[in-house]
């Protein structure tokens, strides 16, 4: 019984980690600009194939993964550049257009670059199994949550103590007054854009030696990360972090427990239950209109 | 407005009576018919995007719906198509109205979080339940009779459709312009101000919804009768994003907008099979240089440019 529950809990927080990483991508970026970025899945995508690409290529792990984690910032950035500052202020729907236009994109290369293939990463330390309590532990998951930890501290420290980081916290708060007050919130843009593209790529890297990947991956993490968004209340970063392990966890106990062909409609059904009784996500705030 | 808002109407339903006798072959025919079917879909969609100013990412979920409706009621319990068709309809129309009125109280992009998880879900309850969708590999779907008269062969689901499609562009014509088109467009323009002068703005927003996801239903139903064949491929993601891509890119709120992109995107993928594995880059590059450099979408920024109104 016990090793049973363990055993769904350890591979839903693993993955849970993994969706905390894109909805901290969809918060930074939704922060920055009001978009919800749909073409996020496709940076966790991006950094899960450039780092089968790169250490196949004869690169060492090392360098290949900080490799993947720089190309998709690098596209990120692009993206924003080309298409999303030229129509800042266009109405939503143009803009999750645009994102959902550059998912095609990215996807798209990469399926007439590298194929349709599945392909899969060595573990960073072994494969032998820890055994905890009758339950096994992939050494790869604490990797996943041991560096999924570092980030959400040092995203902490970032916003809250060093400049740049305040800067883009007022911009979420107010693009307007912060533009006042002399922050460059074309450059928030820029960064939040190539923050949220590294985070994604670093979660794709993390979690391919555990779950395969492919070109097409990053539709359904994509969408599973924008529910963990939404779950922890849009815009919230706190709140993505503890929606993707709620996510990921809730994933894991229905796929075990209800049923394994239902895993994918877990996420969704729960989206469905918190719009319907709790629409401002767990940790929203309130928010007011001004007319 | 122009002159007359009917002169578009005229000018496809003279293209519809002509081109039966202009294409070449049935391929071109089959193809027109899609682009018919696709047209009304999306002009009830369109109603929720340019008039609610709302996103539906999950319409082809709706779609999905009403064909399977038409493929499992009659193959599995002996119901007659057209009952099947009424009840995915009722059935849809029910899901969307209890799904957006907790939704439609909230701002912001609730109803397409909404609607996206309700069209994955869907999605996988026909991959999933087999021994009543044939999963995967989809279903064929009985044909469809009326008074003893079997519709079948391009021809006849050819005239069918242009009908639904002439009197679909008439229904929203007229709409837009009757006190609920009315109400519907102040909500787009403020809704705060609509709310002064009296509208009921989440009855309206519902009431749009529920209508565009009947539509979706219906026009399921007419699809898997005239493919014969249903696939849970007709109701994923992939499929919502096209149909909400066709909106935008006619031209959201323009009636004819709807028919325009329609047309271009379900024609798009045959002009791009030549490119032999680039079509996704190609048809996502399309979908933002048009959102980029034409956000308004393509027949209210043709129309502006030559100084008539839509």
């Amino acid at each position: 019984m016990l090793a049973e529950f363990l055993q769904f809990l350890f591979s839903g927080i693993t993955v849970g980690a993994i969706y905390a990483l894109a909805a901290l991508g969809f918060t930074l970026i939704y922060n920055a600009s009001n978009v919800i970025n749909f073409a996020q899945g496709e940076f966790i995508m991006l950094g899960g194939m450039l780092a089968v690409y790169f250490s196949q290529a004869g690169l060492p792990l090392p360098v290949a993964l900080v490799l993947a984690i720089l190309v998709p910032a690098i596209v990120g950035v692009v993206l924003e550049k080309l298409a999303i500052e030229p129509v800042k202020g266009a109405e939503p729907v143009t803009l999750i257009i645009i994102t959902i236009g550059a998912s095609l994109v990215i996807r798209g290369l990469i399926q007439v670059w590298l194929g349709k293939n599945t392909f899969s990463l060595p573990a960073f330390s072994g494969d032998v199994p820890l055994q905890i309590l009758g339950a096994t532990l992939m050494p790869q998951s604490l990797w996943v949550l041991g560096i999924t930890a570092i980030v959400v501290v040092a995203l902490w420290y970032f916003f809250n103590r060093t400049l740049h980081g305040k800067a883009m916290l007022a911009t979420s708060f107010n693009r307007v007054a912060a533009e006042l007050v002399g922050i460059n919130t074309n450059w928030v843009l820029f960064l939040s854009f190539a923050m949220s593209a590294a985070l994604g790529a670093l979660g794709g890297i993390l979690v391919t030696p555990l779950t395969l990947t492919s070109y097409d991956v990053g539709i359904m993490l994509g969408l599973k990360g924008f529910v963990a968004a939404v779950v922890g209340g849009l815009g919230n970063g706190l709140g993505a972090v503890l929606g993707g392990l709620l996510v990921g966890i809730l994933e894991a106990m229905g796929a075990g427990y209800i049923s394994s062909a239902y895993k994918d409609a877990m996420p969704f059904v729960l989206i469905l239950l918190i719009l319907f009784f709790m629409p401002r996500g767990l940790f929203g705030g309130k928010s007011t209109d001004r007319v | 407005m122009s002159k007359n808002p009917y002169l578009g109407l005229y000018i496809i339903m003279a293209v519809l009576l002509v081109l039966p006798f202009v294409l070449p072959n049935s391929f071109y025919v089959d193809l027109a018919i899609r682009m018919a079917i696709n047209a009304v879909i999306v002009l009830g969609l369109n109603l929720l995007i340019g008039f609610a100013g709302q996103i539906s990412l999950g319409h082809a979920g709706f779609l999905g719906f009403g064909a399977y409706a038409t493929a499992v009621l009659p193959t599995h319990f002996g119901w007659h198509p057209l009952l099947a068709m009424a009840a995915g309809a009722v059935a849809a129309g029910a899901l969307a109205a209890i799904v957006a009125r907790p939704i439609f109280k909230l701002k912001g992009h609730y109803l397409a979080m909404a609607t996206l998880g309700l069209g994955i879900i869907i999605n996988i309850v026909v991959r999933t339940e087999a021994q009543w969708t044939g999963g995967p590999d989809g279903m064929p779907v009985p044909a469809m009779s009326l008074a003893g008269f079997e519709i079948s062969g391009d021809k006849h689901w050819y005239w069918l459709v242009a009908l639904v499609l002439s009197v679909s562009v008439w229904a929203s014509l007229n709409m837009i312009n009757s006190p609920f088109g009315r109400a519907l467009r102040a909500l787009h323009g403020s809704e705060v101000a609509s709310k002064v002068v009296g509208v009921d703005v989440v009855r309206y927003k519902v009431a749009i919804f529920v209508l565009s996801a009947m539509f979706a239903s219906f026009m399921g139903s007419i699809t898997a009768h005239y493919v014969g064949f249903v696939t849970p491929n007709l109701a994923d993601f992939f499929h919502s994003i096209e149909l909400v891509t066709m909106v935008v890119i006619g031209g959201m709120a323009s009636v004819y907008g709807s028919v325009v992109g329609a047309v271009l995107l379900t024609a798009l993928p045959q002009a791009l099979t030549s490119f032999e594995g680039w079509e996704t880059v190609a048809f996502g590059a399309i979908l933002m240089l048009s959102m980029i450099f034409m956000p308004k979408g393509l027949v209210p920024t043709l129309s502006a440019r030559f100084g008539r109104g839509d």
